[in-house]
């Protein structure tokens, strides 16, 4: 059987977040995995909610990615992101669910490896973790 | 004469007095607190039984006041609005009184986050001043807090605590102010380590002429080491304890004699205090030594009548 | 307000874990601004949910809805059908919103999802803090505006205990002293005379300790006649 295509989702801010992954795909940068990519106004538009639905409809994991903390094009977007971040994987570890599948990164738009880095880690999570079905069975 | 306990006899006569505290033990066995009385017999006016103190679960305090008046020393009980609302309190009161007891310190209590039952319900039906009230009414017309007049009320001799070192320190005389007013005859105040704080604060009381109406025993705790110094200092919510003292038992040879020294040097400048009437030592866990500071303090022989 | 806190999740899948079709209900009301049974937590709750079954290979059907009001039948009634059509309704609102539907549907089973805790306030966002207990007999124009019930652990009447240090409380020492705060507060109002006086023992037959209390307007009250007319319109 082939191996399964680990799913993740990631919420780009469209400032620096956005920009960053548009610069990384011009390195030609290939991954295994299926990453779909959500554009959000702000990282600090999204919510917990957004975060969770994800992850129940399939998602292996799912990161956040804002602007730098102290160069948030909306101030505290990225600030505040994080808190709403940190409050999901809170929920998750109670659930017995692992917490390291939910991240927030910040990465600045002239970043052109920060991407790839974040990418890579997720991949490597959701590969590690399995769905979160299987998560407790192996 | 309201209640003609030997702590009032040496109170009212004008005498320096001296009161120490025992703490009952955790446990049903009488013992401790027989030897404790056997111990301390004649080197204090009368002893305070504490009234599950820190709130951890003890030998209850009237119970601890009948085993050692068997031994001939007088009790002072202390009763918390902690753990008893007002119909527990009275009859309680009640039975103190019918088994012998004379001195009653009334006491809000401490918390119970604080003792060996955390999960506890608080009860706190009303504070020390209204429980003075209460008790005082009880003893000057036997009428009880309902309304309903009872033969035979309890003669007491009600006391009270109250401590200088906590803030609002503006609002502490005014305090004490109201629990004379409540009825308390005397106040045992929190251990005394900042002098000078404790002067201003006996400037106040002097001023309202509360020295007058409540005989201060001011209160003092011999110091064991350098760590339960400033275990004190940092630790004890309400108490001060100044850098001084905290160094001068770090630097001692020896501790606990440095201890000892402090404690009978502290009661010398208590005695010279107008307005203090006597004092009260806190031996927390370290009752033995109390013979000794009361003898080197200068505080033997007890007055007898 | 009221204000709530979630149950740990574990107690809540726990809980649910015997039932196959479950109905989440909250409020828009004290437990939304409390940020703790509102309609974003009731969606996360839900979403948490379904993901736990999904890890665990569970099969429960668990839907979501929110009411206006959940203390008050009117607004319940909107959602009748979904809570019997469940096996059993988590009530994401206070312990009043659950009682109600319990109250209004007997044979149902209605769940707490969570804690009720206290009448409070929001201090700033993300904390709220106690300031009433309910007694029935309101005394914060002796104190400042400060209610010493509710604030003091010791619920003292008479001024601070002894246990106050730097204006905190021995209890916590995270939370202000409620009678350092009354002390501050009535220095300002030039009130400070007030802490002579003697407060004696307070009445409790007000508070829960008279028993359960149930507060009549005899003049809103509906007649016999008016609710007959009232159910016929609805």
């Amino acid at each position: 059987m082939a191996e399964r295509r680990p799913k993740i989702i990631g919420f780009c801010c469209e400032r620096h977040g956005m920009d960053s992954a548009v610069l990384a795909a011009r390195t030609g940068k290939q991954f295994d995995a299926s990453v779909r990519l959500v554009q959000v106004p702000c990282a600090g538009r999204v919510d917990g909610i957004h975060i969770l639905q994800a992850l129940e409809d399939g998602a292996d994991a799912v990161f956040v990615l804002g602007c730098l903390e102290k160069n948030c094009y909306y101030d505290t977007g990225s600030i505040e992101a994080r808190k709403r971040v940190e409050y999901v994987r809170q929920m998750l570890a109670e659930m017995g669910i692992e917490k390291e599948r939910v991240e927030m990164f910040n990465a600045a738009s002239t970043n052109a490896w920060a991407f790839p880095e974040i990418v890579a880690k997720m991949v490597e999570v959701a590969k590690k973790l399995g769905p979160i079905e299987e998560g407790e069975r192996r | 004469m309201k209640a003609g306990s030997n702590l009032e006899k040496v109170l009212e006569s004008g005498k320096f007095a001296v009161t120490a505290e025992i703490g009952p033990p955790q446990s049903a066995n009488p013992e401790p607190l027989t030897h404790h009385a056997r111990m301390l017999k004649g080197y204090a006016d009368a002893f305070n039984l504490t009234d599950n103190q820190t709130a951890v679960v003890r030998l209850s305090s009237i119970a601890s006041a009948v085993i050692i008046m068997r031994e001939g020393i007088e009790p002072v009980i202390q009763m918390t609005c902690r753990d008893r609302n007002r119909i527990g309190l009275q009859s309680d009161l009640f039975g103190a009184a019918a088994l012998g007891v004379k001195n009653v310190l009334c006491l809000t209590g401490d918390h119970h986050i604080f003792g060996n039952e955390k999960a506890a319900k608080g009860v706190f039906d009303f504070d020390s001043i209204v429980e003075l009230k209460v008790f005082d009414d009880l003893r000057n017309s036997g009428k009880q807090l309902g309304g309903e007049q009872i033969k035979d009320p309890p003669k007491t001799y009600l006391g009270c605590a109250e401590n200088p070192f906590a803030t609002p320190y503006e609002w502490r005389a005014a305090r004490l102010a109201k629990k004379a007013a409540a009825g308390a005859d005397f106040c045992q105040t929190q251990a005394i380590f900042d002098m000078k704080m404790f002067e201003r604060w006996m400037d106040e009381i002097r001023g309202r002429g509360l020295d007058k109406k409540v005989h201060i025993l001011a209160g003092v705790i011999p110091v064991k080491s350098a760590g339960s110094a400033r275990y004190m200092k940092n630790k004890v919510p309400g108490m001060i304890v100044p850098k001084e003292i905290v160094d001068r038992m770090k630097n001692a040879k020896d501790a606990k004699e440095e201890g000892i020294r402090l404690c009978v040097e502290q009661i010398e400048t208590l005695k010279s205090i107008k307005g203090v009437h006597g004092v009260h030592i806190m031996a927390v866990a370290w009752e033995e030594m109390i013979p000794r500071i009361v003898k080197e303090a200068g505080l033997l022989p007890r007055p007898t009548f | 307000m009221i204000v709530a806190k979630r149950k740990p999740l574990g107690e809540i899948v726990e809980m649910l874990a015997p039932y196959q079709k479950i109905t989440v209900i909250g409020c828009r009301s004290c437990v939304a601004i409390c940020l703790a049974g509102g309609e974003k937590e009731v969606k996360m709750l839900v979403s948490a949910l379904k993901i736990k079954n999904r890890k665990e290979g569970r099969k429960q059907q668990i839907d979501g809805f929110v009411v206006e009001r959940q203390c008050e039948k009117e607004w319940v009634k909107e959602v009748e059908e979904r809570i019997l059509d469940s096996d059993v309704t988590l009530s994401m609102a206070c312990s009043l919103g659950a009682q109600t539907i319990g109250d209004m549907y007997p044979k149902h089973l209605t769940f707490p999802g969570l804690n009720t805790g206290m009448f409070g306030v929001p201090e700033e966002q993300g904390v709220w803090s106690e300031k009433c207990i309910g007694c029935g007999n309101c005394i914060i124009h002796t104190t400042g505006g400060i209610c010493p019930i509710a604030r003091c652990a010791k619920s003292m009447l008479n001024g601070p205990c002894g246990g106050s240090a730097n204006g905190k409380c021995e209890v916590n020492l995270e939370v202000d002293c409620a009678w350092v705060a009354i002390y501050d507060r009535l220095k300002l109002q030039n009130r400070l005379d007030l802490i002579e006086n003697f407060t004696p023992a307070k009445d409790w037959s007000t508070s829960h300790s008279g028993g359960r209390r149930i507060y009549v307007r005899e003049d809103a009250k509906l007649s016999q006649h008016q609710k007959k007319g009232k159910e016929a319109v609805q």
